[in-house]
């Protein structure tokens, strides 16, 4: 998988440096015409469509170019609370995604290697859900959790729920299914770097005294920093953009829509393209910035 | 180690976060045999007649088979150019080489929302109409980079002493490539065009900002959520489940198998 490469920042050759660099050229000149012309030249024409005004006495959809910065002001007072809900909800998604995939990533990666067949067993597991539509599987979250569902019908009557109360379109089912969706993600990043980790150190630690909580903490977690973080992005950026989950037609409802459903509903349904493209710019101005801040302050620039 | 903790509660722990992945799979592949008529909600009663005429459902088939189509063809473009890029960046040194990476890096770190709304409004602003091609190269752009990824990572782990046995015993460079470096690096490109080929497959995000009304079989569940599902979109997902597991088992075996001989041999 790539993500095993991504997860790790192991070079595991470092070949002698070649001298006909031209060649590389060649190989290259192709994918970064593709790379230039199908993601930078997007990148730019979405700048540009962000700053346009509408024509004057012109149809739905139609624009022209301009520098209309008001455009920004207009979509951050429009939507503040979408970003708020994206970054809060994709945070908390991120967060429970940890909290169930390091577990799961360290017995994976660190009990079940005497059992090689388990391992194979358990990573094909975490892989399954790739393999079946995104799509039905958020669809299926949302009949298991529908108001006439078994699980809601028991939680009423232990009055964990109120009677009148709903699991689908609430903050927790939209938190949830980006948790479910991105648990793959989350645990294949950690179990590379916890599968090459050397149990000599854990017993170190153990030689030396320190309880089993301080050993995982200053030895293990440490360890398995990069694949902390490499997790941790493949969760927090996609879920940020995400919008399937908060839409009202899967397990979200108009309560909880994040930017990506705006962006979605200003590109496709309203056809204001600017208030669209000034979004997806702004997402992502953000995300690059708490991407770099997160890098820098757990020490892993050079995974990037 | 003295994990009392890691003993039972750590392995109890794992199984459960295994079956939480595993229910809406197996949801979807019981729904699949329902007897609904009109949206696939409610259990009605057990019928294989879903999966004998899958095609019955208007579109679905044909939704499968744009994307199989557009999966085939944007792998084909992403593996091809992503290889190239995979050799010249792990075998030889320039100056562009990290800034190249982070190229290749950006498409991955960007949201996909992002990446579907840029494409969908330079074809506008280029006055493309959007269809089968636009698709396409859309995702053969977020599938580059995954391919790259993968297929350097092979690269790297390339021993240079074989290609120099070949260039040795006077092979020339292309019999060198095709004898020696392609066969090795085949494992690689396969799991990189296997990879590509099942993002592609399930793409939503990136194709509905990019379709223009062509209809992909993760469109066609998403129109499908809004006015009720047929059960054969539950049909096609749980078969094309099945057949990727399939292909999983059998590589990891023989995975396995070869891991076996070559401990032999040493």
């Amino acid at each position: 998988m790539a993500f095993a490469a991504f997860g790790s920042n192991a070079n595991p050759v470092e070949q002698a440096p070649r001298r006909k660099s031209w060649i590389a050229w060649v190989l290259l000149v192709p994918g970064l015409a593709y790379l230039a012309l199908f993601f930078l030249t997007p990148f730019v024409s979405l700048i540009l469509t962000s700053f346009q005004e509408p024509v004057e006495f012109g149809d739905v959809g139609q624009f022209q170019a301009a520098f209309k910065w008001e455009n920004y002001t207009a979509v951050i007072q429009q939507y503040w609370p979408h970003f708020l809900r994206a970054f809060g909800y994709a945070i908390a998604a991120t967060f429970f995604a940890l909290l169930i995939s390091y577990p799961l990533a360290y017995f994976i990666g660190v009990k079940a290697r005497r059992w090689p067949l388990l391992q194979a067993l358990m990573l094909t597991l975490v892989i399954a859900p790739f393999f079946i539509s995104f799509l039905l599987r958020t669809l299926a979250w949302k009949q298991l959790m529908s108001d006439d569902a078994p699980l809601v019908t028991a939680l009423k009557q232990l009055t964990i729920l109120p009677a009148d109360g709903h699991l689908t379109g609430t903050a927790f089912s939209v938190i949830f299914g980006l948790t479910y969706n991105f648990i793959p993600f989350m645990t294949l990043p950690i179990y590379t770097t916890l599968e090459r980790l050397d149990t000599r150190y854990i017993e170190a630690g153990s030689d030396l005294y320190a309880s089993p909580a301080t050993t995982f903490w200053k030895v293990t977690v440490p360890l398995s920093m990069p694949g902390i973080v490499s997790g941790t992005l493949l969760t927090f950026i996609p879920a940020s953009g995400d919008y399937i989950n908060a839409s009202a037609s899967f397990l979200g409802s108009a309560q909880t829509q994040m930017v990506g459903n705006v962006i979605e509903a200003n590109f496709l349904g309203l056809l204001n393209y600017p208030a669209a493209s000034a979004l997806s710019v702004l997402l992502m101005a953000i995300i690059l910035v708490i991407v770099a801040v997160y890098v820098k302050r757990s020490g892993t620039e050079d995974l990037l | 180690m003295r994990f009392s903790l890691g003993k039972w509660l750590l392995p109890l722990y794992a199984a459960l976060a295994l079956v939480f992945l595993l229910i809406p799979i197996v949801y979807t592949f019981v729904f699949s045999f329902n007897a609904s008529v009109k949206s696939n909600i409610v259990w009605v009663g057990f019928t294989l007649d879903n999966w004998l005429n899958v095609c019955k459902a208007q579109g679905v088939c044909a939704a499968f088979g744009t994307s199989i189509l557009v999966g085939v063809v944007a792998t084909l473009v992403a593996t091809a150019l992503g290889t190239l890029m995979a050799i010249a960046l792990a075998r030889y040194r320039f100056k562009a080489r990290s800034a190249i990476s982070l190229l290749l890096f950006l498409p991955m770190a960007t949201p996909e929302i992002v990446l579907g709304a840029g494409l969908a409004a330079q074809f506008l602003s280029a006055g493309i109409p959007k269809g089968l091609g636009t698709i396409i190269i859309a995702h053969a752009l977020f599938c580059l980079s995954f391919v790259v990824v993968t297929v350097k990572a092979r690269v790297a782990s390339l021993d240079p002493a074989l290609e120099e046995a070949g260039r040795d015993l006077y092979g020339s460079p292309a019999q060198v490539f095709w004898k020696i470096t392609f066969p090795l690096l085949l494992p690689g490109i396969t799991a990189a065009a296997l990879l590509s080929f099942a993002l592609s497959f399930d793409d939503f995000i990136i194709t509905r900002f990019n379709n223009g009304g062509v209809e992909t079989f993760p469109v066609f569940v998403y129109t499908a959520a809004a006015k009720g599902m047929p059960p054969e979109a539950n049909v096609i997902a749980s078969a094309v489940f099945l057949f990727a597991l399939v292909l999983v088992i059998i590589s990891q075996t023989t995975a396995a198998a070869r891991r076996k001989r070559l401990a032999k041999i040493g």
